[in-house]
């Protein structure tokens, strides 16, 4: 491989030194498991390997310890148009009384993406102003997308929203979080529309309940359906299957290399 | 409902049994008895009906369930039910390594298989951060793959639509040129549909010999027979009658409701996911991106014919560009190791490879298999990568914790944004327009449903 390691960016300079993906990261790091950096969030703490939890260590990998972090805030400046947009943001939102810092927890850039983390009591109005402010003007939203950390405690349940901009031809992404003891995230429906049935998707398979949601139902399962699917405390299924005299496991019971 | 169901003797003639519910009386049509069923509805006094079309019914484009509140011939409220074709693909993906998540993704949107491949492979890639080292002649390979399908699938959408109409010559053109498109698939990937053909890194395999022939004699074909489209319904008057005005949704709904894809070019703007942030080197192709303003099913028509052509115009192109070399990425870590080679007995592994590893080289058999069993890892983070598909914004939103697998894997996918659109479209309308304004949307439930 002749460019970036995986570990890298990119665009190394353009996203300042703390943006999180293991800036000390030597050339050889592709060869290494997954991130060993310490920037970033941890989300998780794995221990072993294999997905071996029950009975002795027979795999001799028993004591491993890892963390699992995902890229942390980014520092300014974020490059390209990132600031623009960051700036005309919280410009807006200090225009109607809101303390930036108090809306947007933190602003992560990785992978030429710009994330706002938002709390979740201000989203609509963040949301409402990145679609109505003429500077920033992100007309579509493309739906939310559910994801469950279930070790991140406190914050598990993580919805995710892209808007793109069609004047600007610009995408950013909205992530917003919420305990799995409070699953509430308020809804985007008043704001874009579009999110009626994809909030009802994510609530159909994370549980995520959105306040002020017109009529949210589950979607795709059926109506009587005990529990969401998708969170990763949900059980895949399956039945193990013969092949060629051998007993094969169902797909969440073989070996996990993760 | 079955005859021999406990039931059957209370209600009567089984062919339109009526019952009282606690929601009023219940019909249950099961076809040549629509008269008896308007005579028994004629004698209530309430006016208020509710229809529930589908899931199982030819007009409604797969296992869809439309509730039509009707007055008379005019529906005055619309639903979807939706969710009897979800398989838990985005479920299943966390439990597959990435490479076999292709597997599964081809299988959403069944008439769209390459896009699905991409949009993911893309994702992936894009965390991976190998996007500028894929291949030129893969990344050519994948856009003339991707513009065939958007051909066989517009031809699908035009069938289909002219079928639920009742003009079943164009079902019949439609389908006699998709069936030359799948035949090049059979050809290139072994497979008519569920390719798992683009891979994360590049391609599965090169083209096979005689691949560029094929497409050139197709594509002579296809110029000859696209103009047959036009002279059978663009100016025929009974097909615009059926489609002028109909399924309405102008720009303010379109962007509100997340429309894209024909349905917000119908609308008169030229949104497109190519033109605007271009992916496997679309920026280098000439190519228009066509729209109308007349924000109907006609339109939507029309653009999907003139996407056809400007689609025969790319694939010409990316022809004419083919030249030798790698279809996967450099890199070891990520490239499938077995180099795939089509043999007389359809997709295997090329005999050379496994020459190799079963007689000569250890590590390049410790290698495959780590490979193939455990996968590749790809850094923690997330992405999101999007493509037009022929239904319109196809984008995928994937997350990665190191591991082996997909963390989290989010489709979102044009036929279930835009399928929203329907009772906008419809309400205030017709009975029978609400096939057509559907059919317009072209969804595909696999899609909607994932």
């Amino acid at each position: 491989m002749s460019g970036t390691s995986p570990g890298d960016k990119p665009d190394g300079e353009s996203t300042g030194p703390d943006a999180g993906v293991n800036p000390e990261a030597d050339l050889n790091a592709q060869n290494l498991p997954g991130q060993r950096g310490e920037g970033g969030e941890e989300i998780r703490v794995q221990r072993g390997m294999f997905g071996a939890n029950n009975g002795g260590d027979t795999s001799g990998y028993g004591g491993l310890v890892r963390s699992i972090r995902l890229p942390g805030a980014a520092s300014r400046p974020y490059g390209g148009w990132f600031d623009e947009v960051a700036d005309e943001l919280e410009g807006a939102l200090e225009e109607q009384g809101l303390v930036p810092e108090n809306a947007i927890d933190k602003t992560v850039v990785d992978r030429d993406e710009l994330t706002f983390h938002i709390h979740r009591e201000h989203l609509v109005q963040v949301a409402r102003t990145l679609r109505d402010d003429p500077a920033l003007r992100f007309e579509l939203c493309t739906g939310v997308s559910g994801v469950h950390y279930l070790h991140d405690k406190g914050r598990e349940l993580h919805a995710v929203y892209h808007l793109r901009s069609l004047t600007h031809n610009r995408l950013i992404r909205l992530e917003v979080s919420a305990p799995d003891a409070d699953p509430h995230i308020p809804s985007l429906v008043a704001v874009y529309p579009t999110n009626d049935w994809h909030e009802r998707e994510a609530y159909d398979f994370f549980g995520l309940v959105f306040d002020g949601h017109p009529a949210l139902t589950r979607i795709m399962m059926p109506d009587d359906w005990q529990g969401f699917p998708q969170r990763k405390d949900y059980p895949l299924g399956g039945i193990p299957v013969e092949y060629k005299g051998a007993q094969i496991p169902a797909p969440d019971q073989r070996r996990s290399y993760s | 409902m079955s005859t021999d169901s406990p039931h059957a003797a209370d209600w009567g003639d089984a062919s339109s049994a009526a019952r009282e519910t606690t929601e009023g009386t219940v019909y249950t049509v099961t076809g040549g008895d629509w008269d008896e069923v308007v005579r028994s509805a004629a004698k209530a006094d309430d006016e208020r009906i509710v229809v529930n079309m589908g899931p199982q019914h030819p007009s409604t484009h797969g296992v869809l369930r439309l509730i039509l509140e009707i007055d008379g011939e005019t529906v005055t409220e619309a639903r979807c039910g939706i969710g009897y074709l979800h398989t838990g693909i985005e479920k299943n993906l966390e439990f597959r390594n990435w490479t076999q998540g292709t597997t599964f993704v081809t299988r959403m949107d069944y008439l769209t298989p390459f896009y699905n491949e991409a949009a993911y492979c893309l994702g992936v890639e894009k965390l991976l951060g190998i996007q500028d080292e894929i291949p030129e002649r893969a990344n050519i390979i994948r856009v003339l793959l991707m513009e065939l399908n958007r051909l066989s699938s517009h031809l699908v959408a035009i069938a289909t639509g002219g079928m639920e109409l009742g003009a079943t010559t164009i079902m019949i053109y439609g389908f006699r040129d998709r069936e030359l498109i799948l035949d090049l698939y059979e050809l290139i990937t072994g497979l008519r549909m569920n390719h798992a053909y683009i891979r994360p890194g590049g391609l599965a395999q090169d083209l096979p010999p005689g691949a560029p022939e094929a497409i050139r004699e197709f594509l002579k074909t296809m110029r000859k027979n696209l103009p047959e489209y036009d002279k059978l319904a663009t100016g025929n008057p009974i097909f615009k009658g059926r489609m002028q005005d109909v399924g309405y949704l102008d720009l303010a709904g379109c962007m509100a409701l997340g429309a894209t894809g024909p349905v917000l070019r119908s609308a008169g703007l030229p949104h497109d996911l190519r033109k605007s942030s271009p992916y496997c080197g679309y920026e280098t192709y000439d190519f228009e991106v066509p729209t109308t303003d007349t924000c109907d099913s006609y339109g939507r028509f029309l653009i999907r014919i003139e996407e056809m052509r400007e689609s025969l115009k790319i694939v010409e192109q990316c022809l004419d560009r083919l030249q030798p070399g790698p279809v996967m990425v450099g890199d070891k870590k990520i490239a499938w190791p077995a180099q795939l080679a089509l043999g007389p007995d359809g997709l295997g592994n090329s005999l050379d490879h496994i020459k190799k590893i079963m007689g000569t080289s250890m590590e390049s058999l410790i290698h495959h298999f780590k490979l193939v069993t455990e996968g590749f890892r790809v850094p923690p983070g997330q992405a999101y990568t999007a493509v037009e598909s022929p239904k319109g914004e196809l984008g995928v939103h994937v997350v990665s914790d190191g591991g082996t697998r997909p963390f989290r894997v989010h489709f979102r996918d044009p036929s279930f944004t835009n399928l929203q659109a329907m009772a906008a479209m419809c309400e205030g309308g017709q009975v029978a327009d609400v096939i057509v304004a559907v059919a317009s949307i072209d969804p595909v439930m696999g899609g909607v449903d994932r």
